[in-house]
């Protein structure tokens, strides 16, 4: 009782803070200094119709590698924490009942469009509301349903180790370009910036953002993986 | 609309704390700071809301030249791209824990693990 007591006491005092921030707050009528910055030199500078990819991948470039190198540790521990010998994995797999009909069938429906529709939203994030982290998200959701449908199948981790690990490389090599041809790292201009809104422009933004589309979606993949095999218990 | 949206936010994060301090179930605490994670996430969209407005990609119907005058602040929108990620790690990590912490005791009740308790 004195516990729950106590949290309410701290809560409401939060909550004291929240209202007085809420309430002093008055929403901006114009851009501030850094954001009318992006809006006015986006299109002059990297050519991309969408702006938040634009200062994800090209401006805060170096803050988006870092972001996928969190994802990556924290995919890499997973797997530490969860790391089971081989054959008790195998065990207890083989111990599971076979799934349904309606999954398998929709599985087989459902999985090449979702990871057809995760390809078509980070191929397009310099246009589109969406981008590499969305679509990855979108094929670890397909893998999902793969694991679901046929856990016995124990997706390769190796293939996943290579996609991640090769497009992790391309992700870091192409930033090295950017120092070599243009303006610094990460920069996207090593390929014409091309018409505003056209499938082929904003420079290298596209490949950067499939690249790292294919890695989050490898990263996410393994976690699933790894928490699936956590099924015995 | 965005006072709305900062004060849905904020009352989202209040609720999500209180789950995680009052129940005893790992699973359920971490569910709890997931939706604390998503108020936090709110407010900062809302932040970024500014009334009469659009979204900040440029098309034919918001041309580049006056963009600063049609568009919303993207940058609360690229942080919380990257917050959403980084809470999905959170998440698994501490999942990953809990799995290991059910194997050492057979129990998810957090008041059964005093280890580091004092």
């Amino acid at each position: 009782m004195i516990r729950r007591f106590t949290v309410l006491v701290l809560l409401a005092g939060l909550g004291v803070v929240f209202f007085s921030l809420w309430n002093g707050y008055t929403p901006d009528s114009e851009l501030n200094y850094t954001a009318s910055y992006y809006a006015n030199q986006t299109a002059k500078d990297v050519g991309a119709a969408n702006i938040v990819t634009a200062i994800i991948v090209t401006y805060r470039g170096l803050d988006t590698l870092g972001e996928v190198t969190v994802l990556f540790l924290t995919a890499a521990i997973v797997g530490l924490v969860l790391h089971r010998d081989k054959r008790s994995e195998e065990e207890t797999l083989r111990a599971l009942s076979p799934s349904g009909e309606l999954l398998m069938t929709g599985t087989r429906l459902l999985v090449p469009l979702i990871l057809l529709l995760g390809i078509y939203v980070f191929v397009n994030g310099h246009l589109t509301p969406g981008g590499g982290f969305q679509g990855g998200a979108i094929l670890a959701s397909g893998v999902l349903m793969l694991l679901l449908s046929d856990p016995l199948r124990l997706m390769s981790s190796r293939l996943i180790a290579i996609v991640e690990s090769t497009s992790g490389l391309i992700f870091v090599g192409l930033g090295i370009l950017g120092v070599v041809l243009a303006g610094g790292f990460l920069d996207n201009r090593i390929l014409p910036t091309g018409t505003l809104g056209a499938m082929f422009s904003a420079g290298a933004i596209p490949i950067i953002y499939s690249v790292v589309g294919l890695k989050v979606g490898a990263e996410f993949s393994s976690m699933l993986v790894n928490l699936s095999k956590t099924e015995n218990l | 609309m965005a006072d709305i949206a900062i004060a849905t936010g904020f009352i989202v994060i209040l609720i999500g704390l209180y789950g995680a301090l009052t129940n005893r179930n790992i699973l359920r605490m971490i569910v709890a700071f997931a939706v604390a994670n998503t108020g936090v996430n709110l407010v900062l969209v809302g932040i970024g809301h500014m009334a009469g407005r659009t979204a900040p990609i440029l098309d034919s119907a918001v041309p580049a030249a006056n963009a600063a005058k049609r568009i919303i602040d993207p940058v609360p929108q690229a942080l919380v791209l990257t917050a959403i990620v980084i809470g999905v790690g959170v998440t698994a990590l501490m999942l990953a824990y809990a799995y290991r912490l059910y194997e050492t005791k057979r129990t998810l009740d957090i008041s059964k693990h005093t280890e580091l308790k004092w």
